[in-house]
């Protein structure tokens, strides 16, 4: 088997679980700096990271130029199945996200039926199971059907074979504060964690856009900052005041990472994620108004990605989450104010990351691999991922050529959605190849 | 000028003072007994309405018949996915239909905006949503020019003399330097959009006068001030335009009260007294009589209401033919 692309010199050798790495820069290994080594898989762990390894009997991946990565972990994605298998599947949702670098991502709730019973939650798990792509960690309803009334059953979830651990209504936000605050002392319990989609829901009344220039011109109903700042802030209140994890998704706005600065500096248990596309994009984007920049939380302002990004480098943000929703082509052929919020994003995140974080030199690639696989890791409680490349940890990584000249996005991947924000945008970097325990999801670019 | 007619950001003043010359050279046609121009003959204007707006989808049909177009209007209860056919697949069976201009009248913002990249013909947005609303104000800056520049050097106009005034001297030239307050209803309202955009265009000096709760909260990057004391504003104004308050914001802690809203932003004889002898009242329409104008207020020689809807066939006629280039145009003046 060979495989061509500039980076991939040869693939080679007949151990089926065996490959030897040869020649990659490991993120965070031997320093900042990032020397070379060979890293050596075997029997689904890393058994060797050293330089000159040689190990015949090995299929020998030739990575000179390319970065080794902890295999990505997204704390939101969204999977549509069950119910809406004509934007995606569990299977195609994990191929796009296997090609985006990931080895495990968490399936948001708000499918149809809502994720919010033991039994869905293990149908999702095991639909990603078969799939094989990545794995799909379920994250279980707040609410019995998001409807924000009385709690889902919690604790049956993180008992069922999904071992859920994150709990989120996205999509809506756990507004009622006697529930939230209910919600994040009930998780105590089994060590769980509320993921709260930050949105007063009466200053967000047919929002359409982010509140602002581009919302007064375009006569669009605004979406406010403070609508998602008030919320965060009173939830670090009562993360704080009941002593348990909380979590803030999609983070979108300056203020936003000022609040959840102020709530880490007095130590309070709250870790936060921000998307790419509020990484790179903003509202002005919906001067034509094509609604495939229609997102919730929406694009902000300039000023709001400079401050993410900040946030993002000096860890006030955690991680990059995707928020990966895609919809079929008539949710977004449509009216602005008809069409459906969301944007895919799993195919091209670390694309996006490596030109607004690295690029800008406000991230290396150590820190890329800390926010985006490390640290999502630990806040999903997810075994099995999110270690530091080393031996002896399971065997979950990715290759990623960041020298691959920028090229033009084009929405046509694994995902069945083709909403993405980035079309024809040039982003630089090329996912090369993907490991799940030690087996290619993804080679040279492709499908394994 | 561009294709479509999608925003008064479209128009630059030369385009403008285009449409507005234009459009005095066909008021002279209202004069004659045939009032009807070959220019657009053969070509197909449809009105897509997917709100009920009898005066501005009349005024456009009008408009079109004058200029002897085949005009198909085109009904359209509720819209989009939800409620049966997308504007897309309506769009693609209005290009297959041959229309060479689709007037669009839309309760979403940027629906024309949407509809120009899914058509050949020339779009034109007849309202959309909270956004715009362009030929409404092309039709009042004509009637300001008419009003206050009639070919009497900018002193108060003679007093109206119905239709379309043809017998009066033709004005001419941009509006600069002409104070005009617009009061109400401004965050939602595509009529203040639009006139803010081309009446600063034509050089006039706008001020909004709301209660805070009806601005944009952006309104500071708008071309025009703001007030929030319509009194202040009315000895400085030559030009008040009253928008419309929606009944759906009544009950919605925009305002108080409806009593409290028509005490410091309606206009009633009071307050007209206070403007300059010159200044004129405009209100696009539909009106709410004792709201945000007295009854006496609208039937008073001051108003222009009637005038606007005489100007909004000629003025949208001269839309017509600019866009979709007509020809024979010349035979007015003949």
């Amino acid at each position: 088997m060979t495989a061509g692309g500039p980076a991939v010199t040869g693939v080679r050798g007949t151990g089926p679980d065996r490959w030897l790495i040869r020649g990659v820069t490991v993120a965070g290994y031997g320093g900042r700096g990032g020397e070379t080594a060979d890293i050596l898989l075997s029997g689904g762990s890393i058994v060797a990271i050293e330089s000159g390894l040689n190990h015949s009997g090995a299929r020998v991946l030739d990575a000179d130029g390319l970065i080794a990565l902890p295999g990505l972990v997204d704390l939101h994605t969204h999977l549509r199945e069950p119910g809406r298998e004509d934007a995606e599947t569990v299977e195609t949702g994990t191929a796009a996200a296997a090609l985006g670098g990931y080895t495990a991502v968490h399936a948001m709730a708000n499918t149809d039926p809502v994720a919010d019973t033991a039994g869905v939650v293990e149908q999702v798990w095991r639909l990603g199971r078969a799939a094989g792509h990545c794995d799909v960690q379920p994250v279980g309803a707040v609410t019995a059907g998001l409807a924000g009334q009385r709690l889902a059953e919690l604790g049956t979830m993180a008992d069922s074979v999904a071992r859920v651990r994150v709990f989120s209504d996205d999509g809506r936000c756990v507004a009622d504060p006697l529930l939230m605050r209910r919600a994040l002392e009930y998780v105590k319990a089994f060590d769980g964690v509320i993921a709260q989609h930050a949105q007063e829901p009466r200053l967000t009344e047919g929002a359409q856009l982010n509140e602002g220039e581009m919302s007064a011109s375009l006569g669009l109903a605004g979406w406010p900052a403070v609508a998602e700042e008030a919320i965060i802030a009173r939830d670090c209140l009562l993360a704080a005041h009941v002593g348990s994890a909380l979590h803030i998704c999609h983070v979108s706005t300056a203020g936003s990472a000022e609040i959840i600065r102020w709530a880490k500096s007095k130590g309070w248990p709250v870790t936060a994620e921000v998307t790419p596309h509020h990484l790179l994009l903003t509202d002005e984007l919906a001067s034509g108004y094509d609604p495939v920049f229609k997102v919730n939380p929406p694009l902000r302002t300039s000023a709001d990605v400079v401050e993410l990004r900040r946030a993002l480098a000096d860890g006030t943000i955690d991680c990059v989450a995707t928020d990966h929703a895609p919809h079929p082509v008539e949710a977004k052929e449509t009216e602005w104010s008809e069409a459906a919020f969301g944007m895919t994003g799993l195919e091209t995140a670390l694309r996006v990351v490596q030109e607004a974080m690295v690029d800008t030199g406000l991230l290396d690639w150590a820190g890329v691999a800390d926010r985006m696989s490390i640290r999502p890791a630990r806040i999903g409680r997810l075994a099995g991922h999110g270690s530091p490349l080393e031996a002896g940890v399971p065997a979950n990584l990715t290759l990623y050529d960041p020298a691959s000249p920028p090229a033009a996005v084009v929405p046509a991947g694994a995902s069945k959605s083709r909403n993405t924000p980035f079309a024809g945008l040039e982003l630089p970097g090329r996912v090369v190849a993907t490991f799940l325990r030690g087996a290619p999801t993804v080679l040279d670019g492709k499908l394994a | 000028m561009k294709r479509h007619l999608i925003s008064a950001a479209d128009l630059s003043r030369a385009d403008a003072l285009l449409i507005l010359d234009t459009a005095e050279e066909l008021a002279q046609l209202a004069d004659r007994p045939i009032k009807k121009l070959p220019t657009l003959r053969g070509r197909t204007v449809v009105n897509l309405f997917y709100e009920d707006s009898t005066r501005t989808r009349i005024s456009f049909e009008a408009a079109a018949k004058r200029l002897s177009a085949d005009v198909i209007n085109f009904s359209a209860k509720g819209s989009s996915v939800a409620k049966g056919e997308s504007l897309k697949d309506t769009a693609l069976t209005l290009e297959a239909m041959g229309a060479d201009a689709v007037v669009i009248r839309h309760p979403a913002s940027g629906a024309a905006h949407r509809l120009a990249g899914w058509v050949r013909g020339s779009v034109l947005n007849a309202g959309d949503g909270t956004h715009e609303h362009p030929t409404q104000a092309l039709l009042d800056a004509f009637t300001i020019r008419r009003r206050l520049r009639g070919g009497t050097g900018g002193r108060a106009a003679p007093p109206y003399a119905g239709g379309s005034g043809g017998s009066s001297p033709r004005a001419s030239g941009a509006l600069d330097g002409v104070r005009v307050t617009i009061v109400g209803d401004v965050l939602h309202s595509r009529v203040a959009r639009s006139n803010v955009l081309l009446l600063s265009t034509l050089g006039a000096e706008v001020t909004l006068a709301a209660p805070p709760t009806l601005l944009p909260l952006a309104v500071g990057s708008w071309p025009c001030a703001v007030s929030y004391d319509l009194d202040s504003e009315l000895p400085k104004s030559d030009v008040v335009m009253m928008l419309r308050v929606q009944q759906e914001r009544m009950n919605a802690a925009y305002f108080p009260s409806v009593r409290e809203y028509s005490r410091r932003y309606g206009l009633d004889v009071a307050r007209m007294a206070r403007l300059p002898d010159h200044a004129i009242v405009m209100h696009p329409g539909p009106m709410n009589r004792g709201v945000e104008i007295a009854a006496e207020v609208a039937d008073s020689s001051r108003s222009t209401i009637v005038e606007q809807v005489a100007n909004g066939v000629t003025t949208r006629m001269a839309v017509l033919y600019l866009l979709l280039g007509g020809t024979e145009f010349p035979a007015v003046t003949q």
